[in-house]
């Protein structure tokens, strides 16, 4: 009690010295709560967009499908397994064909990924029932990425060729019914989405498919078949990955602020140790031992920590809760993330990162503070008293 | 020993490295200093006399030789028991004062107490004691920044004798305080001195509390070449 009554005097006496060592504490922990708070925003923001309009409730695979390996494409398409049909059915997933192919936007070819869908699913957050119509022509929808980097709109007769499962090659112009604004890319870049029908008619692969989309919304039971489960961990695991190294940058960023910050407080001890030399002897005199006056700095040095917190919760907290309400305008080069991350960036901040990153910020500033304090074990109270160093 | 012998040096030595050689700061100290002393070790700067304080106040260790206070050997005491030693038993004051500024008085004098796990009732009690001998009761709240010289050396005063020690060490107590203060503190301690029977010795070289002192060790070049004892004080038994 002594022990924290006096530290707490000695950092009011100490005034303006303490307040910016607790401002600059107070900047490094609320800048670590932020970068945390938008990386795990960005990470829960792309995993739901992800879930959403493409891994659902999880995937079964052709055996052959290798999305890494698109010269397995080819022989990746078969005949639904009688077990998953049952799903399909019963609305509870929906196939998807995949096969190459390529089109001619401005007479210009490029390579794409033909998906059929079927136009009336609801597993999946794509608009596929703009594939619905009764038109002569085969319908197509195409993401904002796609219709962007191939200057196709909503109308646009375009051609487009692929190879049927005998590997002739076929063309046929599409019309473009739909450009569907999703923050996935990987439903989007280089991918045209037809009729789940219609492209098995065209690519003579009827009844067939290269997955199979389970719905996300339903209770099922545990389902085994041929085609290999990809489950959502499984699915995530690239976002996961590319968050985790993203990340990294984040983590120098805040470790940099906390080495400022600490920085401060190691000099602020560091000069405590000799000019409070006298009083330090003077506590050794009233019979305090060396560990006790240490524990005092080291107390004081914590208390940094702790009001440092407190602080920033003040003028911090209320920006946070605005920032999670606004979110963050992301620029429109945000594509080049390579996850998906809306037109604003909503950060996340769980109890656990702000409960979490406050104790970090306490016990990393009272270790520091503790640190230069070493000095004092080897102080004689005769040295301390006359107000020299050793 | 003695009982009524709390302080008691024997053949006592102490030297300090300087570069390649040593300075001897004490050689062949012997003395006894017993309980409800009003003792003084005098002798001019660097004779020695903060040097023998110190070890008298488990401070510091002799090189050679016994201390021995309170019935403990201060040359054989670990830093917890030498702490302990002062915590309990031994009073302190200094010639700057050494008030801890951040506390007013009456946290500065109660900060001996505190260390002593005492409870508030009693902690006030013994605080408000002190202060009524040093008469500055009615500075309780202030702050040491706002204390003349004297007032503050009262203070410090008062903080050395709240826990009723057995030993009070003063280091040149009237050292920064003009002739009037000096003689008030010099009042102020042997009236403690008689209260609460505390021993207490002094370093000094100032003429004014010499004359107050009923014992006198002069000490030069870190040797005792004289110890005398008054009766009274050596106002009563002029000067020797």
């Amino acid at each position: 009690m002594v022990t924290l009554k006096l530290a707490i005097r000695n950092l009011i006496g100490a005034g303006l010295r303490t307040w910016l060592n607790v401002i600059v504490l107070s900047f490094a922990f609320l800048a670590i709560i932020t970068t945390q708070g938008l990386l795990q925003g960005m990470n829960e923001q792309a995993a739901r967009a992800m879930i959403e309009a493409e891994v659902a409730g999880g995937q079964f695979w052709h055996p052959g499908y290798d999305p890494y390996d698109p010269l397995t494409l080819e022989e990746a398409h078969g005949p639904i397994p009688q077990e998953l049909l049952e799903l399909i059915q019963n609305s509870a997933a929906t196939p998807v064909l995949i096969i190459q192919g390529s089109v001619y936007p401005g007479g210009r070819m490029r390579t794409v990924l033909l998906k059929g869908i079927d136009p009336i699913q609801e597993i999946i957050a794509i608009p596929s029932h703009f594939l619905a119509t009764g038109s002569q022509t085969t319908p197509a929808i195409i993401g904002n990425r796609m219709a962007r980097n191939t200057g196709l709109q909503i109308g646009d007769l375009v051609t487009i060729q692929w190879r049927d499962r005998y590997g002739t090659f076929d063309a046929q112009d599409i019309e473009i019914v739909q450009i569907m604004q999703t923050s996935v890319p990987t439903i989007d870049n280089g991918q045209i989405w037809l009729p789940l029908g219609r492209l098995q008619e065209l690519a003579e692969m009827s009844g067939e498919a290269t997955m199979v989309i389970l719905s996300g919304t339903k209770n099922l039971p545990a389902i085994t078949s041929a085609w290999p489960f990809q489950n959502v961990d499984m699915l995530l695991k690239d976002l996961n990955d590319m968050v985790a190294s993203k990340s990294l940058g984040s983590t120098i960023f805040y470790l940099l602020l906390m080495f400022l910050a600490m920085l401060a407080i190691f000099d602020t001890q560091v000069l405590a140790v000799f000019r409070r030399r006298k009083e330090i002897g003077t506590l050794m005199a009233l019979g305090m031992t060396r560990w006790r006056v240490i524990s005092i700095f080291t107390v004081e040095g914590g208390i940094h920590g702790v009001v440092a917190v407190l602080v920033g919760a003040v003028y911090g907290f209320p920006l946070l809760w605005y920032f999670t309400r606004v979110g963050w305008a992301l620029p429109s080069n945000t594509d080049s993330y390579g996850f998906a991350i809306g037109e604003k960036l909503f950060p996340v901040f769980p109890i656990s990162l702000i409960l979490g990153t406050a104790l970090l910020v306490m016990i990393v500033t009272t270790i520091v503070s503790f640190l230069p304090l070493q000095r004092i074990l080897k102080l004689k109270p005769t040295a301390a008293l006359r107000g020299r160093a050793q | 020993m003695d009982d009524h012998i709390l302080i008691q040096t024997k053949d006592m030595q102490k030297k300090f490295p300087m570069g390649q050689s040593e300075l001897t700061a004490l050689d062949n100290i012997n003395l006894e200093i017993r309980r409800g002393e009003f003792a003084g070790i005098v002798g001019p700067s660097g004779s020695g006399k903060t040097t023998l304080l110190n070890i008298i106040g488990s401070l510091d260790i002799p090189t050679s030789g016994s201390a021995v206070v309170l019935g403990e050997r201060i040359e054989e005491l670990t830093h917890r028991r030498a702490a302990q030693l002062r915590n309990h038993h031994i009073g302190f004051i200094f010639q700057t004062f050494n008030l801890l500024p951040v506390y007013n008085v009456y946290e500065n004098v109660e900060f001996p107490l505190l260390l002593l796990n005492m409870t508030a009732v009693e902690r006030r009690s013994k605080v408000m004691d002190a202060l009524e001998w040093v008469n500055l009761a009615d500075r309780a709240k202030s702050r040491p920044a706002q204390l003349s010289g004297g007032q503050s050396q009262r203070v410090a005063i008062a903080r050395a004798i709240v826990k009723r020690p057995e030993i009070v060490l003063a280091d040149e107590p009237t050292a920064n305080l003009d002739a009037e203060n000096s003689h008030h503190i010099l009042r102020t301690m042997e009236n403690i001195n008689q209260e609460i029977k505390s021993t207490f010795v002094f370093s000094t070289h100032d003429e004014k509390v010499i004359r107050y002192l009923h014992r006198k060790i002069t000490l030069e070049d870190g040797r005792v070449t004289a110890d005398k004892k008054f009766n009274g004080d050596l106002k009563n038994n002029g000067n020797p």
